[in-house]
């Protein structure tokens, strides 16, 4: 069961709330809405299910939604249409009461600009949560100070919050939602305001702490690179509308619109992608088998000037070259064991391209691509150079 | 042609009504007016006759001026200026007009925080309620002060009592706007993630939007004291004692060496409270 389903989530701001509603069905765009009823789209019948542990990255530009749409999920904004399902209760049923409990047990909220009560020390403002449920003070003093030794903020526990660096501010953040213990995260741009490289440390640490965590968090960014970095999969808006569900492969290798490929089209694909997506069936010899003469029959064939040689598990024994095939067929010399060369470099089938690039440059052979001990693929340098001149030469199936 | 036109509604017995008003709140509340009056009246007698005059001046100069210097940040200049200020008025003979004037001040700001605080929380809550009470703050802060003395008299008689009411009907306004301003200008974002934690309404007001507010509410509690200062003259004009009376009586005989004096006195009160107040609202931040 999902954690966190949002099932036809609208939210219409102004007053012909009815009549807009009633225009969306028909199909009618945000511009025209606004033009017939005054109101404003802010997120239009969007639906997703978040499983639980999953990092589920919300992206769009600035007015796309997305921090609309974080605030209907635990109802800082209430939804005009749809409902919230958070472990199988409908949060846009519920009372006031009913609402604060899911608000203090099961839904933390990290914000843009941290939002840390500035009047209160690091440990005031981490306890806070505790705090209002009337937690005992030791009890909630003890996990506040878990949770900020969680973030490296254990030293810092009576500064005040100005005291501090804006990385250090959001660590704050991070610290105060984990503090509840919450089953879902709720990070809207949590990292935007910071720096390129305290981003990039945050985000880092965000995966550390979620391969132990393992809760379930629902991202916000403008930042396609913090979403590539981040999700497990990424949903897509664009005025008001989730365009596109996906893992970050999917969203980049196929687009589901005109959209989605502009907006990933400035990506550096050769951090996405890996060695699966680019390698082909490989040629090979088996070693105990076949000799020099079927070798360079094989080459002749495929015209290539080496290939692989296998054991019959697929094991990786090494390869020759054409040069030599054709010595030892001369030579007389039946078994390919006297002339195999082993200097193949390997990779593994998830390298990342990029890291690939600067083997195949140095090497005067195809690299050959593993799992585990296995031979999968190879990677010829023609095949990287298409994957980054043009998406459709990718082959996601591999 | 044009004035007849003008004309043409006979005057409105505006006054008639605003007598008619007075009189029917006299009458009909005089069961709430007259224990307040004599209550309270003696309650502020007994503060300022039988409390602040039994305290020795210089027990009280002393007070005041370590309140000074410590709420100064320890700097001198305020416990100084305390000292000989305070000194000077003792000096001219004005020491129980100071008593009065204090207990008439004090009485009547304290009232105005506890009264104008929470109308100005209930005003930054409710679109409703902020509607209704601010035509009603900027009556209360346009009509001259005068005008209030003439029911105060109605309702409570002469003395210190209509005083009081008079200045709080005065002094009130700004803490209420205060309040309400400071409250609406804590920071969205802190408004959210209170509300993002689970806050119930009591929790996110005290844990969160009334110390963020704090400085703002202190500032308009300042301007309260210090209106509540200045009506000190002329709630003398209905019999309430004090450095005001003085002030009133030397105008009323056109003598200036006494009006100076007491003057003085008055001057000299308004910048320690002033002073004392502002610091307090420093120091915190």
């Amino acid at each position: 069961m999902p954690v966190i389903e949002a099932k036809n989530l609208s939210k219409v701001f102004g007053k012909n709330k009815k009549q807009a509603l009633k225009l969306l069905d028909e199909g009618l765009t945000k511009e025209e809405i606004l033009k017939e009823t005054g109101s404003t789209v802010g997120v239009n019948r969007a639906s997703f299910s978040v499983e639980a542990g999953e990092i589920f990255v919300i992206m769009g530009l600035s007015g796309s939604g997305k921090s609309t749409l974080v605030r209907l999920l635990n109802r800082l904004i209430e939804p005009t249409e749809g409902n919230i399902l958070i472990d199988g209760e409908d949060l846009s049923k519920m009372d006031k009461s009913s609402l604060r409990r899911v608000r203090r047990e099961k839904l933390s909220m990290v914000f843009q600009q941290f939002a840390l009560f500035p009047h209160r020390t690091i440990l005031k403002n981490t306890e806070y949560g505790l705090e209002i449920q009337n937690v005992p003070k030791e009890e909630r003093e003890e996990r506040a100070k878990k949770a900020l030794e969680l973030v490296g903020l254990g030293d810092y526990i009576h500064q005040k919050p100005s005291q501090l660096s804006g990385g250090m501010q959001q660590r704050v953040g991070l610290a105060r939602a984990l503090a509840n213990d919450p089953k879902v995260l709720l990070m809207d741009e949590a990292f935007s305001a910071l720096d390129p490289l305290i981003r990039k440390e945050m985000q880092d640490e965000l995966i550390d702490l979620q391969s132990t965590m393992q809760k379930t968090i629902i991202f916000i960014t403008h930042d396609l690179d913090e979403a590539l970095r981040l999700g497990d999969r990424i949903a897509l808006m664009k005025d008001g509308v989730i365009v596109q569900i996906g893992t970050p492969e999917e969203i980049l290798v196929s687009p589901a619109n005109d959209y989605v490929e502009k907006f990933v089209e400035d990506v550096d694909i050769s951090k996405i992608l890996t060695a699966q997506h680019i390698m082909k069936r490989p040629e090979t010899v088996n070693i105990e088998k076949h000799g020099p003469r079927v070798a360079l029959e094989r080459m002749r064939e495929e015209g290539i000037s080496s290939i692989l040689v296998i054991d019959s598990k697929r094991n990786l024994k090494g390869y020759v070259t054409a040069e030599d095939a054709s010595e030892a067929r001369k030579k007389d010399i039946k078994d390919l064991k006297e002339i195999i060369r082993t200097d193949i470099p390997k990779v593994n089938r998830d390298t990342a391209m990029q890291d690939i690039f600067n083997i195949i440059y140095d090497s005067q052979t195809p690299v050959a691509v593993m799992k585990d001990e296995k031979l999968e693929g190879i990677i010829v340098r023609g095949a990287v150079i298409a994957a980054l001149a043009s998406d459709s030469e990718v082959n996601l199936n591999a | 042609m044009l004035n007849n036109a003008l004309d043409f509604i006979p005057e409105i017995p505006l006054s008639d009504a605003a007598t008619a008003v007075t009189d029917f709140i006299t009458d009909k509340f005089s069961f709430l007016f007259n224990p307040i009056k004599e209550h309270f009246g003696t309650f502020m007698e007994f503060m300022s006759e039988d409390v602040l005059m039994n305290i020795p001046p210089i027990i009280f100069i002393i007070v005041i001026a370590i309140l000074a210097f410590f709420i100064s940040g320890k700097k001198f200049g305020l416990a100084v200026f305390s000292i000989v200020g305070l000194w000077l008025i003792y000096n001219q003979g004005h020491w129980d007009n100071l008593m009065n004037t204090v207990t008439l001040v004090l009485l009547a700001s304290i009232l105005s925080v506890i009264i104008g605080v929470p109308i100005g929380i209930l005003m930054s809550k409710s679109k409703t309620a902020n509607a209704i009470f601010t035509p009603i703050l900027d009556f209360m802060q346009t009509m001259p002060a005068f005008v209030y003395l003439i029911p105060a008299v109605a309702f409570f008689g002469i003395g210190m009592v209509p005083g009081v009411f008079a200045s709080l009907i005065f002094a009130t306004p700004p803490t209420v706007r205060f309040t309400n301003l400071g409250i609406r200008q804590v920071s969205k974002d802190l408004v959210e993630a209170a509300d993002a934690f689970g806050s119930t309404g009591a929790q996110k007001l005290f844990k969160v939007e009334l110390p963020m507010a704090k400085a703002t509410i202190m500032a308009g509690i300042n301007q309260t004291v210090m209106l509540a200062l200045s009506m000190v003259v002329i709630a003398s004009m209905i019999g309430a004692p004090g450095l005001g009376r003085e002030v009133l009586s030397s105008l009323q005989r056109a003598q200036v060496g006494p009006g100076f004096v007491a003057g003085i006195g008055i001057v000299i009160l308004a910048i320690i409270i002033d002073r004392i107040t502002q610091n307090m609202n420093k120091k915190k931040d």
